[in-house]
């Protein structure tokens, strides 16, 4: 564990009783400038940990919301190295910051290299939401070794069987897809999250962390009875994407934020 | 047989240097799914009461075996003697119906009611489409925008077969793109749906599976030939898009040492412009579409976009089995410009009367290349599908259609 492992973060949420909010925005979205100042937003308005995305161009995983952030990312010209440097300067906030991207970037970086320089970069660890622990030895073997946290996906399709096996190569928190479907606001909350989230809660001690789908307090407040974080994603990035003068957006995030960090807090 | 020829039980392809090719890399949400496929699949092929209706189907229905084809005119001007796989006879213009068919009746067994499927040539598509007609199944087809434009019949070929046809305009709205919309239905739909996926790539099960269904295209080929030579051809060559017809073709020759494979990429405008589709020639192994493989990819690991004149030959991806055969010497693989494409698809339509896919031009292009290399030769080619959807483009190309148009 880093020094800025989201191990931290739980353990203050857990002593106030209260899940953790962990917010998404890709990198390089609207710039790499503005999307730090913005990721600085979410952690000062309530978020406990960031998630930077890594913009792919084939983004499996994504609805038309996050598909359109990586996409304008991508035709800015943001590059793997932007996004370590994003990480750099959102972890100094200290808030724990990992990087959610698809395997081939990091394959293509050289997997030893990406984990020490993520290490390097102050970030907490990955999520990868097209990696399975079946298919990650390399991964888990760099992560080891620098100590960073390893976020795998369950999802309410999983096996009870592979339920296990996967919760038991997590490290940090285990991530779980509450909806079969790809990542997007959605206007109700799932009814399958929380039976996956009991069944994980049999197979291991980490925390749980509920994504997809929630875009308000309300909601989060509904997910976080049962979950130990609540993911959100697509809301943050549909704030700036209607709100495209940037004072304007940032002031959205704020408000969204704030929004949700009383939702997890029960205090809405 | 399949142990000699893989994958091994994670999907892989692994060569002598300890290289793999395959896997899985896929969201966990569907891993259960391709987890059941694989049981189901692996099931089904043991069991006659499967493969003996996939056989009548291929056979009532589809027009299978297809011929073989000695192209006499052909061989004279190519210098070797030239033997045609007629794919492009089959029931839908394409060898495509072959792993639909199994697929679709799969999807039956497995207790399915859609099928989806991406498309780029729209001859999966059109295949597809055809097959859920066929047993009574839904359909929705995800094609690129570019592709709905440039192979317009097949759009309305599978609306005509009561399929729903979606406009993917994301990315380089060509296969690729087809390919992760189709996949993101995939992962909301999954209880009831089946991907049809159109070539042998892809998570496992599907390169080898893809490759099993279509595996009759050289099984039946390599009895055609030594009852027609008496003895085996000295090369065997494919188009190589994502490398269904190619593999299919390929799988009966893998264990004669003494027959050469060569696999014809797209090279678009030429392997030394970016506009190109020689995934195999020009690209590096990375991670697309849940198999590590081939990519064009940039220093980042972000995907290329590829060009080709072939709708179907346009992707940045190749499968698995290609790669490790390309890796391992036994197959090598070429790339063949638009033009050297276009010029062979005219020269067999002149000489022999046969329209082919601009997709089987590219092999037949190669093929006039290995010709000229190795005159006298016999070479087996698969002439994986015909023309009709083409003639958009090559009206265009050869600027055809006025009553004294120029002739090619
Ligand atoms: C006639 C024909 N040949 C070849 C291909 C390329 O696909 P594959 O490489 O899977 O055979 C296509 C794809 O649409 C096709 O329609």
């Amino acid at each position: 564990m880093t020094a800025f492992g989201t191990e931290h973060a739980f353990a203050k949420t857990r002593a106030e009783g209260r899940a953790a909010l962990v917010g998404y925005l890709p990198a390089g979205f609207p710039d790499v400038a503005g999307s730090i100042e913005a990721m600085t937003v979410m952690v000062e308005a309530g978020c406990d940990i960031i998630e930077v995305g890594l913009p792919y161009s084939d983004p499996v995983m994504d609805g038309p919301t996050i598909q359109a952030a990586a996409q304008q990312a991508l035709e800015g010209g943001v590059r793997t190295s932007d996004v370590l440097r994003t990480v750099e300067a959102v972890a100094a906030t200290g808030a724990p910051t990992l990087i959610m991207t698809y395997w081939n970037p990091v394959d293509r970086y050289g997997v030893r290299r990406f984990a020490a320089d993520l290490a390097n970069a102050g970030g907490a660890g990955l999520i990868t939401p097209d990696l399975i622990p079946d298919s990650g030895a390399d991964w888990i073997t760099a992560a080891d070794e620098h100590g960073l946290d390893k976020v795998f996906l369950v999802a309410p399709s999983s096996t009870d069987a592979r339920l296990a096996m996967t919760t038991a190569h997590c490290r940090g928190f285990v991530y779980a897809t509450a909806v079969m479907g790809v990542t997007g606001a959605r206007a109700s909350t799932s009814d399958l999250a929380g039976p996956l989230v009991a069944r994980a809660k049999l197979t291991t001690d980490l925390p749980i962390g509920v994504g997809l789908g929630v875009s308000n307090g309300a909601q989060a407040a509904e997910v976080a009875a049962y979950a130990d974080a609540v993911i959100v994603g697509s809301a943050f990035v549909r704030a700036l994407l209607d709100n495209p003068d940037r004072a304007a957006g940032l002031e959205a995030l704020r408000v969204l934020t704030e929004d949700l960090a009383a939702g997890v807090r029960g205090t809405r | 047989m399949s142990t000699t020829m893989g994958p091994d039980a994670r999907g892989e392809f692994v060569g002598a240097d300890g290289q793999s090719f395959g896997g899985r890399f896929m969201p966990e949400a569907l891993i259960a799914e391709l987890d059941e496929l694989t049981r189901v699949w692996e099931e089904a092929m043991a069991d006659p009461a499967f493969t003996g209706e996939f056989e009548r189907m291929l056979r009532e229905y589809a027009g299978v075996p297809s011929m073989l084809y000695e192209a006499a005119r052909f061989s004279e001007i190519a210098g070797a003697r030239i033997l045609l796989k007629r794919e492009d006879l089959n029931h839908t213009g394409a060898h495509k119906i072959r792993n639909v068919l199994g697929q679709a009746l799969l999807a039956k067994r497995m207790g399915k009611t859609r099928l989806i499927a991406e498309t780029g040539a729209g001859q999966h598509g059109v295949a597809t489409a055809t097959a859920a007609a066929y047993l009574g199944l839904e359909c929705v087809v995800y094609m690129g925008k570019v592709d709905t434009e440039r192979q317009a019949l097949n759009v309305a070929r599978m609306n005509l077969l009561g399929a729903e046809v979606v406009a993917v305009d994301s990315g380089s709205m060509t296969l690729k793109d087809a390919i992760n919309e189709a996949i993101r239905d995939w992962v909301a739909s999954v209880e009831h749906t089946a991907y049809c996926f159109g070539t042998a790539a892809g998570p496992h099960p599907f390169p080898a599976m893809v490759r099993d269904f279509c595996r009759g295209i050289g099984d039946e080929a390599r009895a055609q030939v030594l009852e027609l030579t008496g003895r085996l051809p000295d090369i065997v060559t494919a188009c190589v898009g994502g490398g269904s017809n190619a593999i299919g073709m390929f799988t009966a020759f893998l264990g004669d040492a003494d027959v050469r494979i060569v696999g014809f990429e797209a090279g678009g405008d030429g392997v030394e412009t970016p506009r190109h589709a020689a995934t195999i020639h020009a690209g590096e192994v990375g991670v697309l579409h849940g198999a590590r493989t081939f990519v064009l990819q940039d220093a980042d690991g972000q995907t290329v976009e590829s060009h080709s004149i072939s709708a179907g030959l346009d992707y940045p991806g190749v499968g698995p089995q290609h790669a490790f055969l390309a890796h391992s010497g036994r197959a090598d693989y070429q790339p063949v410009t638009d033009t050297e494409a276009m010029d062979a698809l005219a020269v067999l339509a002149r000489s022999e009367g046969i329209i082919c896919a601009i997709e089987s031009a590219h092999a037949l292009a190669g093929t006039l290349r290995l010709a000229a290399e190795n005159p006298g030769c016999t070479i087996l080619v698969n002439l994986s599908g015909r023309g009709d959807k083409d003639m958009g483009t090559a009206i265009e190309w050869f600027g055809l259609g006025s009553p004294d148009g120029a002739a090619p």
